[in-house]
């Protein structure tokens, strides 16, 4: 803004200039000979030239190549199991759930599905349900909530947002918890059995505590008036007209878990970034170093089939997987890393041969006369 | 309000509304009256009574804000709206607001507008404060009025000052008003003013106490008063008033410029004067003529305007898009609503249509980052402080002056850097304006003054030893232009070139400014003339015998005529002029000191001893000055100048006064001044007139019968040799003569002449045929040669422009031979290049010369230039592709107005411009103002090209306002054309640093931030874009509103200001010794149309990779959108500011400083954001977002890779490019790079070669591989030049002879045209053979290898053969003059 003054100075005014005229007669407009003003600063000038360059290349090539084989072999030492049970196919066992399901149909259409684990999970396994298709993301979607009513905000429990239109009333009541993603919640439930070598069927025992961020489960939801006697809590306000069950009942036995605290409700409420997503439904606990969490062998997966897919396409899945520092399987960034690796190194030897054949005067000049 | 509303009343704002208020209101009083009547104030009770009729004019209050409290907000908004991405921006803004479209928060939507918009209303606001505090100084500075109450002066602010008020002045104080002169205090009524402040000069005025209260013997006493003021309404015209006085008794009295003293101007030497206020405040002249700076608008940014409507073309498409996959998306569907494509928030079910119309609406305000929002602004600010750079830079500061290159057009700096055509005003601009007498003729004998030459040769000496101990470089050294038979005439020219050179030091100007700081010209150069010992003896001679027969009472015309004449000559010199000779700072007293002019003056500082502290001369014009300290040298000094008397002093003869009768001032159409005199020693009416030689001479009636007329005949004669002579040598000249009137012939004319002084209509005119009566039948006394010296540095700067790819036309009032010897000297035309002169008597005849020319130009360059040439000449002339194809030669076309105007009509403008854009230099003689500004529109608009006009008086006004960019030169002949200018520049060699050092860095420094402020939206708009094909085009974006919103106007927009404040792609010191990287900007090498959609490509191209590595990162996880859209975000950020640092040429600290802190404010941000409030910012709601991601090595590594693969190509290509077609530009940044020694080295080589050369297409060479290895390190420099040089002359000799030999049968082409000729005349190559030989010495080095000592820089220095084919085929011709 200095600036601007200087270039006023001289604009015309000048009945100003009369004004001030005596005042700054004998000072001299001689511009200060500093560094900035002159526009000598101290300068770093790199050229871009091949010859310049091309460390650059081989120090980047030589650092990602090695970086993506580590990212490739800690990705391929995850061990993880997907199964489908949409029950597209007829010879599925879920393919009469799937055939006739409605949002609120009062008996619970029960399947179960077979798989081999060919090899052992060893630490803690992570059990997660899988989606495909589902425009979690849709802007509309996205935005179809009240934040304040899920922290517990007793004014917005009874007057929703205005965003949860048209899930914010029903029946002349007051959603709770209201908008779409709420009212699409997840809710099959899942169990898993291992059928050990003589044919019985253990339950695994599934972990559905700390799956949800910590933030969210204590900072971000909270039930109205703390935990205690959440039918109270919740009175006057009506249940998603998709669920079954007012929120309060989400998990009867856990108060901890149960109403806006749920935490396969909180899992829900964190909109996936792709139409293709899981959310992680349970924990499977290393119950010691010696005996691997799930070892190999024949497992049954009972599902009570309640969420409709096959009205969108969609598909469901459920997936266990064990984790490592950098996350979940997924061999990109690996792949990524030796891949962009490679073409920095090659590219460094195509500058390298520039070099070498055109740039034998690499700082050189050519001058133009 | 009260305040407001008087403004509008009387219309006297400076803001942008005024002139129509004015002219409102114009309209409305023209019905009432043409003329203002003011009264005293002291006739009435108060100056704001009813009955009082001047209150309605307004008060001295000036207010030159354009708000007020209350209309601030209002004013503001709405001015700001005028621009139309404002109002883009608002109505997006708006748009948000509509529920089924919104797609952000409504208010959050607002901010980047409301930022904007207050962003620029604090910028105005706080100039309109500045405004504020510099009316509240001046409203309430002090003066003195007369009070009718308490019968006195009274000290009252100037706000109060009201019209018809008495003002009392004091010396050295500011007029507050425009007041009309009533009495002073001076014996003869005189009052003089400084008007610097007003027109810039520095030569004190004499003003005029107004003739009725001429006689009064006693003080002013403003309650007699009782006259009516009959005037013109308020004008800006500075030297114009007219108006009369009614006194009581009915008595009229004219009013004239002379009684009124304006607004600003400083009483100087006068104790006191009294006066009454005319015009106040607004309706000062000086109000009136002060217009803000001026906006125009740049080529780059009408080129950055066609793209930004490219994005608006991009942001319609990808929103259509969106909208079809939407409707298709929701199509598939069909009947069955999925859980997650939720209904509009009515509840009503969208059909797929009309979803998609609604998606389209929603699209265009996600995808709005795409139209750089904070573009405007930001462009703004790097403008304001490439200006603040220009501003200070000590190599534009004139020490001298005091002053330094104003900017008076904040937002043309790019312009500089793309110029094509310059067209320079001579006088003033390329010369210094400073008038040095030289030589004279009297009665037909020319005195030579040799020792006057002498003299200013030595200043030459003194100057020239400081250049050598200044340049380091050394000077150019002159190949000289002798050729086998050259006539005795261009020896004499070159001599003249040689004098030109003789341009003043700084040493000069500093004894210059030792010797007065107080008079513009006076430098001892100009005033210490060596008298011609022959003329001085006869002005003795003559004087003594005048002496004697005045003593003796006998008849002067008893008197030798050739002596009358001399002495008659001098006393021309000495009266018929405006000199003013005063003292300053000290009343004038009536008594002035006497002057011992007894003894010679021997050295300078004898002479300002002598001179400076009590008399001081001070000229409207140099020339004037220039010829009183002629006329003085030969002891015949104006001692005194009263407007009725002027006092001689003469040899033997002492004082003379003569009597003034009138002044016939200097008007350009008469180009003459003459003064009226009663000579006091045969008491007759004498007329001197003085002016240009060719009015002049025509004027000059001799009595044709008898012994005197033959004499007179003859000298007449004799003189116009002289005279041509002159000329010839770049003289200005001047003729003087006389006419003695009887008093009869006097009476007739007085009376016509009364007649038209008091008349207020048209007295201009009346005046002027009043003059033209006066001036006849003169009787020629003799002529006078000045030299106007060329500034410093001129032919340099000339050179160096030319080099930079420049066009030079000159185009000057003066003479033809002047100016083209001017031309020489200056290094504007070339003494080997052919010269082709255009006079025409009519139009036929020039249509026939233009044709002659073309066909010349054809015939002579066909077979020497490559062939695509004459394929254009041949095709349709009028065809504008013809203009772009052109060669430019080695020629010089010099055109006279006449020949101008018939060539600038319509039917022949295009030969015209065929022919002069062919031509290296063009130099147009005898033109008008007009005819200036006409030439260079023409070729504005018909060549598309950028055109700077650059001049320093009122005549160049009209062409400074209609080029591209203005320059004025704040010199000597006052303001009008700095305050018609874009950029004022104190000397004309600033303009090399002004164009291609900051010309150079404007234009690429804000051509590459544009670039990439499109580049950076797009990239990022089109992550989002990619988006919508995995949210069912539903308008999501991953990306956290906030960080969408305020990406640009926060996180990346330092580092751009930055980079596009201070980056320097090539130092200042590399730029001004290779011009040639001008041409980068000339053809827009930085931001060609393609490089947009190259850009446009690059920007998708990073987009896709940052938007897809996370994308397969994070697929088929439980990733959440905003935890996925913060790292894209970030990856964004960091590819954007490393493709930045890639384009970044120059890292200082604070590029260092600026990406450090975008990154930190980004975190900083981001993690307070994140953490602030666990409930707001629906939808994303990102609490703890970064926190965790921080947490999570994965971020890490997708923010190393994103970028690094997004900007691979970029980096790659620009490595390539830097080896394999390095633009000129990286050849330069490359040079920066070497030692500085070596550099020193290289750049004085091409400099003295190019400077030799002056080539006229000077060509860039890449690469240039033939060159024998082992020739490096071997050979010294010179050695390996000339083996390469040889090698090659022996294959083009013989080239070169043929091509001669063809011509020679083709030439001559001289034609004798009726009415005019065509001066062609070529003379036979024999010259050729010796340049050819020339060419070996070292000044014309074709090629340059540094010895290896500096290591593996080694430094090759080539010119192509056929460009040095093409220098060897100049041909050596000289015009006849």
């Amino acid at each position: 803004m200095a600036s601007s003054y200087n270039a006023k100075e001289e604009d015309g005014h000048h009945s100003g200039a009369a004004g001030h005229g005596g005042a700054g007669a004998d000072k001299s407009r001689k511009p200060d000979n500093t560094a900035f003003k002159q526009q000598r600063l101290p300068a770093w000038q790199p050229i871009l030239t091949a010859g310049t360059v091309l460390p650059a290349f081989f120090v980047i090539g030589l650092i990602f190549i090695p970086i993506g084989i580590g990212l490739y072999v800690t990705s391929n030492n995850i061990k993880e199991f997907e199964i489908d049970y949409t029950g597209v196919d007829s010879k599925s066992e879920c393919y009469a759930c799937a055939r006739n399901f409605s949002w609120n149909s009062t008996t619970p259409c029960t399947c179960s599905m077979n798989f081999t684990l060919e090899q052992p999970f060893e630490s803690n396994v992570f059990m997660y349900y899988g989606l495909s298709n589902f425009y979690q993301n849709h802007r509309r979607y996205v935005k179809s909530r009240d934040d304040s009513q899920l922290n517990g905000d007793p004014t917005a429990l009874k007057d929703p947002s205005k965003e949860c239109e048209p899930y914010r009333t029903s029946e002349g009541l007051p959603i709770a918890p209201c908008g779409a993603i709420a009212n699409s919640l997840f809710n099959d439930t899942l169990e898993l059995h291992y059928v050990d070598s003589n044919g019985t069927k253990l339950e695994i025992p599934l972990v559905k505590k700390g799956i949800a961020w910590w933030t969210d489960k204590h900072v971000k939801f909270r039930n109205p008036n703390g935990n205690t006697n959440l039918t109270v809590a919740f009175q006057g306000t009506s249940k998603p007209v998709n669920w079954g069950k007012p929120v309060y009942e989400l998990d009867p036995l856990d108060p901890e878990n149960n109403g806006f605290i749920n935490e396969d409700f909180i899992v829900w409420m964190r909109t996936a970034a792709l139409p293709t997503f899981r959310k992680l439904y349970r924990i499977i606990q290393k119950k010691s170093s010696t005996t691997p969490t799930l070892p190999s062998g024949r497992y049954i997966l009972s599902i009570t089939y309640n969420y409709p897919v096959l009205s969108f396409d969609g598909r469901k899945r459920m997936i266990l997987s064990t984790i490592s520092w950098m996350g979940g399987k997924n061999p990109f960034l690996g792949i990524a890393y030796i891949t962009v690796g490679s073409i920095c190194f090659f590219l460094g030897v195509v500058l390298l041969i520039i070099h070498h054949k055109y740039d034998n005067r690499n700082t050189s000049a050519d001058i133009p006369n | 309000m009260e305040k407001k509303k008087r403004e509008e009343d009387t219309g006297g704002t400076s803001n942008k509304s005024a002139p129509k208020v004015k002219q409102r209101q114009r309209k409305k009083k023209s019905k009432e009256s043409k003329t203002r009547t003011v009264h005293a104030n002291t006739l009435y009770d108060s100056a704001k009574g009813e009955e009082n009729p001047n209150r309605h004019y307004a008060n001295n209050k000036i207010k030159t804000t354009k708000y007020t409290l209350l209309s601030f907000l209002p004013k503001n908004l709405f001015e700001q709206f005028h621009r139309f991405a404002n109002v883009y921006f608002v109505f997006i803004a708006l748009l948000n607001f509509v529920p089924v479209v919104n797609a952000f928060q409504p208010e959050l939507a607002l901010a980047p507008v409301v930022f904007i918009l207050s962003v620029t209303a604090i910028k105005d606001l706080w100039e309109d404060y500045r405004r504020h505090r510099s009316d509240k100084e001046i409203n309430h500075m002090d003066c003195l009025v007369y009070s009718r109450t308490e019968r006195r002066y009274v000290e009252i602010y100037w706000k109060e000052v009201r019209v018809g008020d008495f003002i009392r002045l004091r010396c050295n104080e500011i007029l507050p008003a425009d007041v009309l002169l009533l009495s002073s205090s001076d014996p003869d009524r005189l009052c003089h003013i400084e008007t610097a402040t007003l027109d810039g000069e520095t030569n004190l005025k004499q003003r005029q106490v107004v003739r009725s209260f001429y006689d009064l013997d006693c003080d002013f006493d403003p309650l007699k008063y009782n006259s009516v003021i009959e005037c013109e309404k308020p004008n800006n015209d500075l030297s114009r008033f007219r108006g009369y006085i009614i006194h009581r008794n009915g008595r009229r009295d004219a009013l004239y410029k002379d009684n009124l003293l304006l607004r600003g101007c400083t009483i100087r030497n006068t104790e006191e004067a009294v006066g009454i206020v005319i015009y106040a405040g607004h309706e000062t002249k000086a109000m009136l003529n002060n217009n803000g700076p001026r906006y125009k608008r740049s080529k780059l940014e009408r080129q950055m305007n066609v793209d930004v409507f490219w994005c608006v073309i991009i942001l319609l498409v990808m929103c259509l898009f969106a909208a079809v996959g939407h409707g298709l998306w929701m199509f598939q569907y069909g009947d069955k609503r999925p859980v997650f494509d939720v209904l509009s928030p009515e509840g009503a079910d969208l059909s797929p249509i009309m979803s998609a119309i609604y998606l389209f609406l929603t699209m265009i305000i996600v995808f709005q980052v795409l139209i750089p929002i904070s573009l405007f602004v930001s462009i703004e600010i790097v403008k304001i402080c490439q200006v603040y750079f220009i501003h200070n830079d000590l190599e534009l500061y004139d020490e001298e002056t005091d002053s330094h290159l104003q900017c008076r057009a904040l937002n043309i700096t790019e312009d500089l850097g793309q110029m094509q055509y310059i067209f320079s005003d001579k006088t003033g601009t390329l010369t210094e304006n400073k008038m040095v007498f030289r030589r004279c003729t009297v009665a037909g004998v020319e005195y030579s003054h040799d020792a006057n030459a002498r003299r200013l040769a030595m200043y030459q000496e003194v100057d020239s030893e400081e250049e050598e101990c200044m340049s380091h470089g050394g000077t150019l050294p002159r190949r000289d232009s002798v050729t086998s038979h050259q006539s005795a005439r261009v020896v004499l020219r070159s001599q003249s070139t040689k004098s030109h050179r003789r341009t003043g030091s700084r040493a000069e100007a500093k004894r210059a400014s030792i010797l007065s700081k107080h008079t513009a010209f006076s430098s001892p150069m100009e005033k210490n003339i060596t008298p011609d010992p022959q003329l001085l003896d006869k002005v003795n001679e003559c004087s003594s015998q005048m002496d004697f027969m005045r003593f003796h009472s006998q008849s002067m015309s008893t008197l030798p005529s050739d002596l009358c004449d001399i002495i008659d000559f001098f006393i021309a010199l000495t009266i018929c002029n405006t000199v003013v000779v005063s003292s300053p700072n000290q009343p004038r007293q009536k008594v002035r000191m006497r002057f011992e002019l007894k003894s010679p003056v021997k050295t300078i500082e004898d002479f300002i001893k002598r001179f400076t502290p009590s008399r001081l001369t001070s000229a409207e014009s140099p020339d004037e000055a220039a010829l009183v300290y002629a006329a003085r040298a030969y002891k015949c000094s104006l001692v005194g100048r009263l407007p009725d008397q002027v006092t001689v002093e003469l040899p033997h003869l002492g004082k003379l006064s003569f009597e003034l009768l009138h002044t016939l001032g200097f008007d350009s159409t008469r180009k003459r001044m003459s003064v009226v005199v009663r000579h006091p020693l045969t008491d007759q009416i004498t007329v001197y007139t003085k002016g240009a030689d060719s009015v002049i001479m025509d004027l000059i009636r001799p009595s044709s019968h008898d012994a005197s007329g033959k004499r007179q005949k003859k000298i007449l004669y004799r003189t116009q040799n002289y005279l041509n002579q002159y000329a010839a040598d770049g003289l200005r000249t001047l003729c003087i003569a006389k006419k003695v009137l009887s008093k009869e012939e006097y009476a007739c004319w007085l009376q016509r002449h009364l007649q038209a002084e008091t008349a207020i209509q048209g007295r201009e005119e009346l005046l002027f045929e009043s003059a033209l009566r006066l001036e006849t039948n003169l009787h020629l006394l003799g002529a006078t040669g000045i030299e106007d010296r060329l500034q410093d540095g001129v032919p340099e700067t000339i050179a160096s422009l030319r080099r930079a790819g420049l066009q030079i036309w000159v185009l000057t009032g003066d003479k033809q031979e002047t100016a083209v010897n001017i031309a020489y000297a200056c290094k504007l035309l070339d003494p080997e290049e052919e010269l082709l002169t255009l006079n025409a008597d009519s139009q036929e005849a020039c249509a026939l010369l233009l044709d002659e020319s073309l066909h010349y130009i054809q015939a002579k360059f066909l077979c020497s230039s490559s062939d695509q040439a004459p394929k254009a000449y041949l095709s349709n002339m009028a065809d504008s592709d013809l203009y772009s194809s052109l060669l430019v030669h080695r020629l010089g076309l010099v055109i006279d107005g006449r020949t101008l105007a018939y060539a600038l009509d319509r039917t022949l403008e295009d030969k015209f411009l065929a022919v002069a854009r062919s031509c290296r230099s063009v130099l147009c003689c005898r033109s008008t103002p007009l005819q200036k500004s006409m030439v260079v529109k023409l070729v504005r608009n018909k060549l598309k090209v950028m055109t700077l006009a650059i001049g320093d008086g009122a005549n160049d006004v009209s062409m400074i306002q209609v080029a591209d960019v203005g320059v004025g030169i704040s010199g000597q002949e006052g303001m009008q054309a700095v305050m018609a200018s874009d950029f004022a520049l104190p000397r004309f060699s600033y303009l090399q640093k002004l164009l291609l050092v900051h010309g150079h860095w404007c234009y690429s420094r804000l051509a590459n931030m544009i670039l990439y402020f499109f580049y950076k939206n797009a990239m990022f708009v089109a992550l989002i874009f990619w988006y919508q094909f995995y949210c069912g085009f539903s308008g999501s974006a991953m990306i956290d509103q906030w960080y969408l919103i305020f990406f640009n106007l926060m996180f990346s927009a330092f580092p751009q200001l930055i980079t596009g404040t201070l980056d320097k792609n090539v130092s200042a010191e590399t730029l001004q010794r290779l011009p040639q990287l001008y041409k980068n900007g000339q053809n827009s090498e930085e931001y060609k149309p393609y490089m947009f959609w190259m850009n446009m490509i690059d920007a998708f191209y990073q987009s896709l990779v940052c938007f897809f590595i996370p994308y397969f990162a994070y697929s088929d996880s439980e990733v959440d959108l905003f935890t996925w859209g913060t790292p894209i975000t970030t990856i964004a950020l960091f590819t954007i500011l490393l493709h930045l640092g890639i384009e970044t040429k120059t890292w200082t600290w604070m590029n260092w400083s600026s990406i450090c802190f975008s990154i930190a404010l980004f975190f900083t941000v981001a993690l307070c954001y994140n953490a602030s409030c666990p409930t707001c910012y629906s939808p994303s709601n990102p609490y703890w977002t970064i926190q965790r991601l921080l947490q999570d090595p994965q971020f890490y590594f997708l923010c190393v890779i994103t970028p690094c693969s997004a900007l691979l190509p970029r980096y790659f290509y620009r490595a390539c490019q830097g080896t394999l077609f390095p633009s000129v530009v990286q050849v330069g940044r490359q040079l920066d790079k070497l030692p500085s020694e070596t550099r020193q080295n290289i750049l004085s080589l091409s400099g003295v070669a190019a400077g030799s050369q002056l080539s006229p297409q000077p060509q860039f060479l890449s690469t240039n591989k033939s060159l024998p290895k082992d020739g490096v390190g071997k050979n010294t420099v010179a050695q390996l030049y000339q083996k390469e040089d040889a090698g090659r002359d022996k294959e083009t000799c013989k080239d070169v002879y043929s091509l001669v030999n063809t011509e020679g049968d083709t030439l001559p082409y001289t034609k004798d045209l009726p009415g005019g000729q065509l001066n062609i005349s070529t003379q036979s190559s024999g010259g050729l053979v010796r340049s050819a030989e020339e060419s070996h010495v070292l000044p014309n080095i074709d090629c340059v290898e540094l010895p290896p000592e500096h290591g593996p820089s080694c430094v090759r220095y080539k010119r192509s053969p056929e460009e040095a084919l093409q220098n060897r085929t100049e041909h050596k011709i000289h015009v006849a003059l």
